[in-house]
């Protein structure tokens, strides 16, 4: 591929999308027109790479599951109980609550998205460069880096948060709560927008967290990807791809318990009655 | 970049995987944990409970072996004392048996003594009156100085 930095770091960053252009026609992109797809569209590699992911942690989690035993656990038994028992710890440690879905789901989101943001670490041409060679024009094989991703897995967090909250208040308690906080009622305008921003920031905060920490850290990969055009440089290069994933595989654990853990204190939220003022 | 339906699709992905793992996943692992975890606890427990009466019978083994030796110590001390209390008796036996034997031979003695003197003094008795009667040529009636003649044997 003979191409200029900008086109390279252009192309590393561009998802196969397959929808509808805005003169009506179903495609992969780009459109005829050059201009960008309207909503209708779906970008097939993150969703390809995010279900097949998600797939790979329900098998290996569902087959250690099938073999779960009382009596003396297996290599696989035992690593998945650490992460469950882990898990189970932090939740109960944070969700006081009763409620049988916020662990599997808290289990759920940090081994997916550990596992999506694992993607980071393959070196960032290997399956690009192959699925070129095989006729894909683009391939981004990092799920989290496409804040369709992030921001999708937010909106089902905000959408819980919405449900249990007037689940355990109540339509009138959850408004309530809204609108008689932090200011005297008499301030209820002012206290419902305040408390609607906050609401709102907590799935904007937690997608756009993951997504920009994964994203940033991708770039750096291309940028580091990009020296690798002469000897001498390309083994520094070598040694800064290194130690950069190094340092990433503590901010890709990291990113996917901080998505697991505020998943879960936003929950928590959720059920907690706030005090009067 | 564009915000496109992949933002539903992962929403329902995300859903979908969440109620995979809470329907076929979590229960199972926690129910296998729970339970291995119950297992060791009794186990602990049915160890430590093992302990405690090994405790126990050992206390009681030490507790029998004292009694037993008390026991044996207690008959020792009884049979040394009867026998004691036979070699004493024996001893006391054959002390009075002595005594009793020379009781009786001394009695016999005595008797015989006695006797002897009696027969002495008869005959004694018998010379004095013949004496007497041959110095006094038959004065003597004996049915007169018999009286008299008894009191001089018995005197003498």
């Amino acid at each position: 591929m003979a191409e200029t930095s900008a086109e390279y770091i252009q192309h590393h960053l561009t998802n196969l999308t397959y929808g509808q252009c805005s003169d009506g026609a179903w495609q992969f992109a780009p459109c005829a027109d050059g201009a960008s797809m309207t909503f209708l569209s779906v970008n097939v590699d993150s969703m390809g790479w995010s279900i097949g992911l998600g797939i790979v942690f329900c098998l290996i989690f569902r087959i250690a599951a099938r073999r779960a035993t009382a009596g003396i656990p297996g290599a696989l038994q035992n690593a998945v109980e650490m992460l469950v028992e882990f898990i189970d710890d932090t939740c109960r440690s944070i969700f006081t609550h009763s409620n049988a879905v916020i662990a599997p789901m808290a289990l759920t989101i940090f081994v997916w998205v550990f596992l999506m943001n694992l993607m980071d670490l393959v070196p960032v041409d290997w399956i690009p460069e192959l699925a070129y060679a095989l006729g894909v024009p683009y391939m981004k094989i990092v799920p989290t880096t496409d804040p369709n991703v992030t921001m999708g897995m937010a909106l089902a967090v905000f959408a819980l948060i919405l449900f249990y909250s007037i689940r355990q208040k109540g339509a009138g308690g959850f408004l309530g709560e809204l609108a008689f906080h932090p200011f005297p009622k008499v301030l209820a305008p002012v206290n419902f927008i305040l408390e609607s921003v906050t609401l709102l920031a907590k799935p904007l905060s937690l997608g756009l967290r993951l997504f920009g920490n994964l994203y940033a850290g991708e770039m750096i990969f291309i940028l580091i990807a990009l020296m690798y055009a002469g000897w001498a440089i390309g083994i520094f290069g070598g040694i800064l791809q290194w130690a950069w994933a190094v340092f990433h595989v503590l901010i890709i654990t990291l990113q996917a318990f901080i998505f697991a853990v505020l998943t879960v204190v936003y929950l928590a939220q959720a059920y907690d009655v706030e005090e009067e003022h | 970049m564009d915000i496109n339906m992949t933002l539903l699709g992962q929403t329902i992905t995300f859903i979908v995987f969440v109620w995979f793992c809470y329907k076929f996943i979590w229960p199972f692992l926690i129910e296998a944990m729970r339970e291995r975890q119950k297992t060791i606890a009794e186990g602990l427990a049915a160890g430590e409970e093992a302990e405690r009466s090994r405790e126990s019978a050992r206390e009681e083994v030490a507790d029998r072996l004292k009694d037993a030796q008390a026991e044996a110590q207690r008959i020792v001390d009884q049979a040394r004392s009867q026998a004691a209390q036979m070699v004493e008796q024996a001893r006391q036996d054959a002390r009075d048996e002595g005594d009793r034997l020379k009781e009786a031979a001394n009695a016999e003695i005595e008797q015989e003594f006695n006797r002897a003197r009696e027969t002495l003094r008869g005959e004694v008795a018998a010379l004095a009156v013949q004496g007497a009667q041959r110095i006094l040529e038959a004065d003597i009636d004996r049915d007169r100085h018999g009286e008299l003649l008894n009191r001089l044997a018995a005197e003498l």
